[in-house]
Order: C-alpha cells, then sequence, then structure tokens
C-alpha cells in the first residue's frame, strides 16, 4: 500500500481513504484511477463544511464504482501464443536438408517460433510460448498455457518433408454455439469460425509474400483444446520457381521469411478490432 | 538305510510309470492318425470367386493436397467387414507403388480388421433417426478399422499427409459402404493418440467431412 504524501499532501485525510484501495505496488502517479481520485478530492475540499468523516465515506462510495467497473488487464492486451510442437522425447518428423543432415521437427519449431516471437515483439505485440528448449510439452499442457493467456491467436507451429509449400489448417470440429461448460476435448468448436479467419488473413499474407499456401482443416488435439482463434501452420520444402532444389524447412532463410509474412498477417488480425475480442467467440 | 522293500517299490512305480507314458504316447500318436485319416482333403466344390464390381477409390494427391477419385473394377467379397477391408487394402496398395502420389509403406496388410457396429451419437442423426438406426438393418453404421502398428511407424510424419491418409480411408468407406458414416481408428487392436505424431485417431471421424464434393483439399 503506497500513500504518496508528497504529490497529494493537500488533499487531507480523503486521499488516505482513497489510496487504501490501491494495491501494493501500484504506482499511484501514472494511474488513471488515482486521476480520477484526485478530481473526487477537490469535490470533497468543496465540502469542508462536513466533517472528514463524512467526506471519507462519500469519497468511498463513489470510488468503488469505479474500480468495479475497471476492466480486466488482459482485455486490452493482444496476445499471441507460440506453439512449437513436439519437444524431448517427442521428436516430431525427421526432415533432410539438400545436404542429407536430418533435422528433428522439434528443433525447426522451435527455431520458427523463435524468429517469429522475437519479430511479434518487435511490433510490440505479447507473445506467450509453450516452449523455447528442447523439453517435453504435452498436448494439454498446451492448451493449457493457450487458454490461460486469452490470447487473440495461437499458433501450433509444425515442419514435415512431405508436400511443399505452407500448410495452414483449422480445427475440423463442427462450429458450435459459446456455452458456459465446454468440453475440454472440443473447446475449439465455438472458436472455429474466427480460426477461419485467422487462417484467411495468415494465407493472404503468406500468398502476398510469394509462397505457395494449403489451406485445410484436421483433427490436431492440442488446437481442439483451444479457446481462443487457433490455427496450425506446417512448413513443407519450398520449390522456387527456376530451381530444381526445394528450400528445406531448416532453411534460415525460409524461415525468416515466413516468420515475416506471419507477423504481418498477426499484425492485419490485431487491426481489426471487431474480430479481437475475447469475450465473443 | 533304505530299507529293501522301499527300493523295491520304488524300482516298480517307476517301471509302470515308463510303461504309462510309453503306452499313452502310442496312444497319441493312433488317435492323430485315425484323425488325419478321418479328413477328406479332396476338392469336391470349386472356390467361389467374386465377381468384378466398381469400387471408387479416393486417394492422395500430395503436389496439390487433394484427395481424387479413380475408379476401378475389383472382386469384392460379399461380406461388408469383408468388403471393407478389401477396398482399404487396395487402396493402401495403391500407396506403396513407386510413381504413387502419396508414398506410404505397408500395402494391403497394413488392414488387420474392419468391424461395422451400429452408429450412435448425435453424429448420426443426420442421416437417419437414431432410434431406429440401432434396431434397422438398413441405419448407419460406425467402421472401425484395425491398423498394424508397422503401418503407423513407418507412415511419413505430418499434419497434411496424415490427414489425408485418414480422409481418404474415410471417404473411400463411405463411397462404397454408403451406410458407413463414422469412422475409428486402432492401431494393432489399441486406442492410439495419433497416426505419426499429428493426426488425432481418439477421434471419431465422420465421412460427410472426408467425402470430398470436387477435388477439395482436406
Amino acid at each position: 500500500m503506497r500513500w504518496t504524501e508528497n504529490t497529494h499532501k493537500n488533499s487531507g485525510c480523503p486521499i488516505l481513504a482513497a489510496s487504501l484501495f490501491l494495491p501494493l505496488g501500484w504506482d499511484s502517479t501514472n494511474s488513471p484511477h488515482v486521476l480520477g481520485s484526485l478530481i473526487l478530492t477537490s469535490i470533497v475540499s468543496s465540502l469542508k463544511r462536513l466533517t472528514p468523516l463524512l467526506a471519507s465515506i462519500l469519497l468511498l462510495a463513489l470510488t468503488i464504482p469505479a474500480f468495479a467497473q475497471a476492466p480486466p488487464a488482459t482485455a486490452n492486451r493482444f496476445v499471441v501464443v507460440l506453439d512449437a510442437a513436439h519437444g524431448g522425447d517427442d521428436s516430431g518428423g525427421t526432415l533432410k536438408d539438400p545436404s542429407g543432415v536430418a533435422n528433428p521437427e522439434k528443433a525447426i519449431t522451435v527455431a520458427l517460433s523463435v524468429r517469429l516471437r522475437s519479430l511479434l515483439a518487435a511490433r510490440g505485440i505479447s507473445v506467450v510460448t509453450t516452449r523455447e528448449s528442447d523439453s517435453a510439452v504435452d498436448d494439454d499442457r498446451r492448451a493449457e498455457i493457450a487458454n490461460h493467456a486469452k490470447a487473440q491467436a495461437c499458433l501450433s507451429l509444425h515442419a514435415t518433408q512431405s508436400g511443399s509449400g505452407i500448410h495452414i489448417f483449422a480445427s475440423s470440429l463442427p462450429p458450435a454455439q459459446p456455452a458456459s461448460i465446454v468440453p475440454w476435448k472440443t473447446a475449439q468448436a465455438a472458436w472455429v469460425t474466427r480460426s477461419l479467419a485467422l487462417a484467411g488473413d495468415l494465407n493472404s499474407a503468406l500468398l502476398h509474400a510469394g509462397m505457395t499456401v494449403t489451406l485445410g482443416r484436421t483433427a490436431l488435439s492440442s488446437i481442439d483444446s483451444m479457446s481462443c482463434p487457433a490455427v496450425a501452420i506446417e512448413i513443407a520444402p519450398e520449390i522456387p520457381s527456376g530451381h530444381s532444389e526445394p528450400v528445406s524447412p531448416s532453411d534460415s532463410g525460409y524461415q525468416t521469411r515466413v516468420a515475416q509474412a506471419l507477423a504481418a498477417a498477426i499484425l492485419e488480425w490485431r487491426s481489426n478490432a471487431s474480430r479481437t475480442e475475447v469475450a465473443n467467440p | 538305510m533304505i530299507p529293501r522293500y522301499q527300493t523295491i517299490l520304488f524300482f516298480i512305480l517307476l517301471a509302470a510309470s515308463i510303461v504309462m507314458g510309453t503306452v499313452l504316447w502310442q496312444l497319441r500318436a493312433r488317435a492323430h492318425q485315425r484323425l488325419l485319416a478321418g479328413m477328406d482333403t479332396t476338392p469336391t466344390q470349386a472356390p467361389l470367386v467374386a465377381p468384378p464390381e466398381q469400387a471408387t477409390l479416393y486417394f492422395d494427391n500430395d503436389a496439390d493436397s487433394t484427395l481424387m477419385t479413380e475408379v476401378l473394377s475389383l472382386p469384392l467379397p460379399p461380406s461388408p467387414n469383408a468388403r471393407a477391408r478389401a477396398l482399404l487394402g487396395k487402396l493402401l496398395d495403391l500407396y506403396t507403388l513407386p510413381n504413387a502420389t502419396h508414398p506410404v509403406p505397408g500395402g494391403a496388410a497394413s488392414v488387420t480388421q474392419v468391424f461395422l457396429l451400429p452408429a450412435t451419437g448425435d453424429d448420426s442423426a443426420s442421416t437417419a433417426p437414431a432410434a431406429e438406426a440401432k434396431t434397422s438393418d438398413f441405419g448407419p453404421q460406425l467402421a472401425v478399422v484395425n491398423l498394424t502398428g508397422a503401418f503407423a511407424a513407418g507412415h511419413p510424419s505430418g499434419l497434411e499427409t496424415e490427414t489425408l491418409t485418414v480422409l481418404s480411408i474415410c471417404a473411400t468407406l463411405h463411397a462404397n459402404l454408403p451406410r458407413i458414416t463414422q469412422v475409428r481408428f486402432l492401431v494393432d487392436g489399441q486406442p492410439r493418440a495419433t497416426l505419426a505424431g499429428h493426426a488425432d485417431l481418439t477421434r471419431t471421424y465422420l465421412t460427410a467431412d472426408a467425402v470430398p464434393t470436387e477435388g477439395i483439399h482436406p
């Protein structure tokens, strides 16, 4: 509890009453709630005829609704969850680069996750990652992290040797109406429509970056349990025009281009405020 | 010191045991010969060869991530379970060809059994009333496909390739056995979390979601 006596020394007793509502560590000099309190104290100061006790009671009654209507901290934050698939004992698939070196999928996904996290953080977007090292994280834990973050976009990152280009998948669960009690394994059903919209934005950005994109729907347990707009992004070898040699997903330049396109798509997704309301799946 | 009568008794019992064992061995051999003699292995009925039928297979194309159809003329058994297994065997055989568009090792031996059960739950309500389905021979069915562990272990890892394999199996079953509306998967008779690390095998797949209207993506 902090009482900034020097700043509000003219306020007298009422500001002491207001400061009782401030939590530990609250920086009252930058808080809009304290500015509101200052206005209230000016009102109170005009009521000097009243006893200090009555003034405190009045301030108390006016301050409680102001705090009760304060929006939750997460409502104004734009959070993106990056889920690097596999890890630990689960290596995922094995991808060979043109030189014949085999790379586990888990290493490629975490490398892409780190690149994308840096790009998003540089653009002022809060990023939550499910793992940043070679650690085992099960699917339920991944969904728990995403759901706890109340993210506006969840990207599950994968890599494969099969096919070409970028594969974007939304959950194949049928869309459902939001309910008060959500089954864990089908939590994504209420968000499928928005997940498809997110997939559309990602598709546009990747196409704009000159990449081949495949859109689809799949049954993936990690995103099926996420209560946020969630898509799985799978990077396959890139076959550039005019070159017979495919570019492996382990190529750092390829990963950087993909990460830049995904970051641009996330910015586009954030710019549409109507689609980023957490409360309305 | 062992008494003399106990020594004699021991040898008598030992000899009796050997004699009885010998007699039993000979009786077993005679019984086996009588059994073989009683079996008539002479072929008296020509084996049935099912007439060829038109079968539609949905196979994957990794190049453009689509399901494509191929109509083949196949001899299919009359039993729905055996028919479903034969269809999937042929489908997976296509994936083992050298120029396969969706190379997956294993072939027909990868499908151990296909069980057909009455479909239950809300998912089948779109095609027939659930109560009627349980009692009718014409209601929707759930196909339980039992794959081998070797097939799952050898399947290429990836979201797209695994999804395409699952969808091609579902679409092929529904195209040839329209009563199949749901498909579940087992591997070596046991539930398995994923096919090769990605596609969820614990859920029930609806064939309506798998059958493409025109070369669509998964």
